[in-house]
């Protein structure tokens, strides 16, 4: 077969390339022929191509992620920052942990199942990339209207996805979100977190060095799958009537690669979480074994990345035979072998007295591994396609890619949304003994309405779908506030993390929607008992081309930034997510925020549900009037509008000082955070969990309540107002607790007490468990089966 | 006490964990060496042994490993295998009948109550007769299928080992969760017992004494 040569690019130097197909602009095109000096190869346009991608490159959001750096808090924790596959943080004892939230919203719009599944696989791959052992995922979904007959085709698809790799990888799922808006129907989010443990001295690092060392590719052979995935699929908007509801067969293709006209495929990836469990050891005895100077996944943009990568980052030259890349496909040119997302596969770097070490290793666990190339001291990335140059290029010019600073623009609608306030919903009545009976009746209704609604309702339907206790060291799970993981059996070190994410704040107000994300997480992970450490985040929004929406991102990147730096909490890594729309349409700017906590010793962590009755509940925290975008707001009216929660950072700090500390003296026995449904949902779903062991939740019976509201009813069960927690103080513990809440000037009131066989607010209603459980459990199996 | 790894076993490690809890000592063994190491007992971990391609356990019968395995086990070693490893010992005709897809097509992860229906083996010696644990049940494949014939004489013999206390979480034939060989040696079981060997990481300790059981038969 022949190629585009170096030698033919120069002698043709007219001949038409589909850059634009690639999703090139003109000028960008331009660049690449002005920095080669020469029209590019095939093969270097499809590298430019996808490593310029917005997806590969950040060209619209790295002016804006660059505040991460810059508002930095100082933190010793620090150990690897932005820039690496992921951030590295040090959890004390000798230990790092490594954790990473990436988004496939797109792929697994067009096929649920395996763009779900795939992932997983490569969060997963990025943490084993570092040095570390990938140790636990999460994940954030969201998803359009729960009765919409597409929402379920993509929920069963995307569930079972994630059930199917993350089970069969051995590695358990500890937590993430679950929401429904209409704004996802035609774009879900699937956004996936991984976290992995090392020691401090294992971190690798993506750079390769020396000269004539040997560039091994392990894994899976090399396929005609997800080819463009990173520029055609995650780089541009679904067209209006794209990827209906009609499956795979809805999947973008095309046809035009360079190289010559072949059958259409699909941009989507196929996992094999088989291969990638047995590359996940391999790895991990190839670090044992030192014979790995450096290390990098093939994801997005596959072999193209890898190589410029690893080159670019050792500032070294590079010389691959593409020939002896082994493919699935005979037929594929080198063009496709470039941009292949096959899964599944890694690239190393190793020395030569290394090299039989290092097959042998790869052997050992049935995993193919062949040299494909060295490092060189040329500073060039070279390559041949038998024997024949198809790229020269110099690497960081590929990894680096454009930059630009979009133009931005407040949303036209902006104001007249935030002048839309639901004080003026209708709200149940309530409140006063009429007549001997119960007069709480539609508060009661309101409550139920809230937490059967598909956001508020039970996630059992999708986390018993997947393995939460292989490599027994899950200490919570969901349904609990944070997933908290037993990093070291003898010292009970461990560590809590939690994601969080509120689209319907971000559309009220990107800036405060935003640190309102964090301020949950963070909430979160100090609910479970352990201290916020560092955080991650993966950005959703729609596209960057649109001014309006590239103002929600900058905003909301300034709020993280900004809450980042109040908080004493560094961004270690993150992703960006941009194209989130179908036709004009965006998504709500929904940035996710991931927060990783340590906790000493995981037998004084939290959970969220009562243990047992008899002990004081506790409300922590101011109760305004705070409706904008709240779920109750969502689940009884179908408004959004009004302001978000107000930010209280230096509060939110105060509280999570409040529970770790009560943590540490053991005087708590649960702790839950307060955020959408407000009061009324914490203590439906602290009595609901109630009474189940650790990590687990079936066991649970639940367990009842009785509380006194001190204020309006309503405000106090259904406002979202941010900085609260409901905290149950161990008996005997009360005054000490009471002490410690004061000393941190964090408002506490007694609401009542646990026990009993319902959830009862005195003086207006009483909801029997059974039927508050019914209520909780009955939404999600009844939508999805 | 022998915990095999095969590609693709995930429950290995805490297997051992449980091993150790019970003051034996793990003896970590690999698909592809035709040796036991002189174990005492042998525990099949549970995962997705070769991607369970094929069909659950099919090709992890036929690694180098279960050469020797096999007849050891039909000599009187004990074996017991968790939920892919109960496929295996399925597979490999050590016992009768088959997993087969969960009704309801879901992978289910859930704590189940299960009753021990036979104290009999050297697995299960610990646990009074009818007695109820909670044990970790997360597969994909196990609902027990076995002809009426097979079911009959298993019934019969008190060859049912376990079985699921409430409701049928999976479809199985007779709500088995579990069944051992004639000789009582060689025993299957769907949920894991070390999921359930601490508070502080599952349902419970109630699983512990699978474990601390075959320890005490080894040692007398």
């Amino acid at each position: 077969m022949t190629a585009d040569t170096v030698a033919a690019a120069a002698a043709t130097p007219d001949r038409e390339q589909p850059h634009g197909a690639l999703g090139l602009t003109d000028a960008e095109r331009d660049s690449i022929g002005a920095l080669l000096g020469r029209r590019p190869t095939d093969s270097e346009l499809a590298i430019y191509s996808v490593m310029w991608s917005e997806h590969c490159s950040y060209k619209s959001s790295r002016l804006h992620l660059r505040q991460f750096a810059e508002k930095a808090p100082p933190s010793p924790a620090l150990l690897a920052g932005i820039g690496g596959n992921a951030g590295v943080v040090d959890i004390g004892q000798g230990y790092a942990v490594t954790f990473k939230i990436e988004s496939h919203n797109h792929p697994s719009y067009v096929e649920p199942f395996q763009g779900a599944a795939t992932g997983v696989g490569g969060i997963v791959r990025d943490i084993l990339a570092m040095g570390a052992r990938p140790v636990a995922v999460m994940d954030a979904l969201r998803f359009g209207p729960p009765d919409a007959a597409d929402t379920r085709r993509v929920v069963a698809g995307v569930v079972s996805g994630i059930s199917f790799y993350g089970n069969c990888l051995g590695l358990p799922n500890i937590g993430g979100e679950l929401t429904f808006d209409p704004c996802y129907a035609g774009n879900p989010l699937v956004n996936t977190l991984c976290l992995g443990v090392m020691r401090h001295a294992d971190l690798k690092l993506a750079a390769a060095s020396g000269p004539g060392n040997k560039v091994v590719l392990l894994g899976s052979p090399t396929g005609p799958d997800g080819i463009g995935g990173a520029s055609v699929l995650a780089s541009a908007s679904f067209g209006a009537g794209q990827a209906g509801g009609d499956g795979a067969g809805g999947g973008q293709t095309r046809s035009d690669q360079p190289g010559g006209e072949r059958a259409k495929r699909p941009s989507v990836q196929v996992g094999d979480p088989f291969m990638e469990k047995l590359l996940i050891e391999c790895c991990l005895e190839l670090y044992a074994a030192g014979v790995v100077v450096a290390i990098q996944d093939l994801g997005a943009a596959g072999i193209a990345c890898a190589t410029t990568e690893l080159a670019a980052a050792g500032k070294v030259g590079m010389a691959v035979a593409l020939d002896a890349v082994p493919l699935r496909d005979s037929g594929l040119t080198p063009p496709e072998i470039l941009m292949s997302e096959s899964q599944e596969r890694m690239m190393a770097v190793t020395e030569p007295a290394a090299l039989a070490t290092f097959l042998g290793i790869c052997a050992r666990w049935d995993v193919p591994a062949t040299v494909i190339g060295e490092v060189t001291g040329t500073g060039r990335l070279e390559m041949t396609w038998y024997g024949d140059p198809v790229v020269d290029i110099p690497p960081g010019s590929a990894a680096e890619g454009p930059l630009y600073d979009r133009p931005r623009c407040r949303p036209a609608g902006q104001d007249a949304l935030a002048a839309d306030d639901p004080a003026a919903l209708a709200r149940p009545a309530g409140g006063g003994l009429a007549g001997g009976e119960l007069a709480g009746g539609e508060l009661a209704g309101d409550l139920l309405a809230v937490l059967g609604s598909a956001a508020g309702a039970d996630k059992a339907w999708v986390t018993e779908q997947y393995d939460r206790y292989v490599r027994g060291n899950t200490v919570l799970a969901m349904p609990h506030d944070a997933g908290v993981l037993r990093i070291d059996e003898q010292t009970c070190l461990g560590v809590a993390i939690a994601t969080d994410g509120n689209g319907r704040f971000c559309q009220l107000d990107p800036y405060a929607g935003t640190q309102l994300a964090l301020a949950e997480a963070y909430r979160n992970v100090a609910a479970a008992g352990a201290r916020p450490l560092a955080v991650t985040n993966c950005l959703n929004f729609g596209s960057p081309e649109d001014p309006e929406v590239m103002w929600q991102f900058a905003e909301s990147v300034r709020g993280l930034a900004d809450a980042c730096l109040e908080l004493g909490v560094p961004v270690t890594g993150g992703n960006v997510s941009f194209y989130n729309q179908t036709g004009g349409r965006a998504i709500q700017p929904t940035p996710v925020v991931g927060v990783l906590g340590v906790i000493e010793d995981v037998r004084r962590r939290l959970p969220s549900g009562f243990a047992a009755p008899g002990e004081a509940i506790v409300l922590l925290g101011q109760t305004a009037a705070e409706f904008g975008g709240s779920l109750w707001a969502q689940a009884r009216h179908g408004h959004l509008g009004g302001r978000p929660p107000a930010v209280d950072l230096p509060a939110e700090r105060r509280l999570a000082a409040v529970l770790a500390q009560a943590a540490d003296r053991g005087l708590l026995s649960a702790a839950h955070d307060l955020s959408d449904g407000g009061l009324a949902l914490a203590l439906a779903e602290c009595c609901l969990i109630g009474g189940s062991g650790a990590a687990g939740v079936a066991a649970g019976s639940g367990v009842g309540a009785t509380v006194t509201l001190p204020g309006d009813p309503f405000t106090l069960l259904f406002s979202e107002s941010a900085a609260r927690a409901v905290a149950v103080t161990r008996s005997g513990a009360g005054a000490e607790f009471a002490d410690l809440a004061a000393g941190q000037g964090v408002p506490a009131v007694v609401l009542g007490s646990t026990g009993g066989p319902a959830l009862e607010v005195t003086g207006l209603f009483s909801i029997p468990l059974a039927d508050l459980g019914d209520a909780y459990r009955r939404t999600l199996p009844a939508l999805f089966g | 006490m022998g915990v095999v790894t095969f590609p693709g076993s995930l429950d290995d490690a805490d297997a051992c964990r449980a091993v150790a809890r019970a003051g034996a000592r793990p003896v970590p063994l690999w698909h592809g060496d035709r040796d036991l190491r002189g174990v005492d007992a042998v525990i099949l971990p549970g995962g997705f042994s070769y991607g369970d391609y094929l069909r659950c356990g099919a090709i992890a019968r036929f690694a180098p490993l279960m050469a020797e395995l096999v007849p050891a086990a039909r000599a009187g070693l004990p074996v017991l295998g968790i939920c892919n490893g109960f496929q295996i010992l399925c597979e490999a005709h050590l016992l009768p009948g088959a997993l087969t897809r969960n009704a309801g097509l879901h992978f289910v992860c859930r704590d189940v109550r299960v009753r021990i229906e036979n104290n009999r083996t050297c697995w299960t010696a610990g646990y009074a007769a009818g007695e109820v644990v909670t044990l970790v049940l997360k597969s994909g494949e196990g609902a027990y299928q076995a002809d009426q014939a097979t079911l009959a004489e298993l019934e019969g013999s008190g060859r049912i080992v376990a079985r699921y206390a409430d409701g049928n979480p999976n479809g199985s034939a007779g709500a088995v969760a579990g069944i051992a060989s004639a000789a009582g040696t060689v025993v299957g079981l769907m949920p894991h017992p070390e999921h359930a060997i601490e508070a502080l990481t599952g349902p419970g300790t109630d699983g512990m004494r699978f474990f601390t059981s075959i320890l005490a038969s080894a040692t007398t």
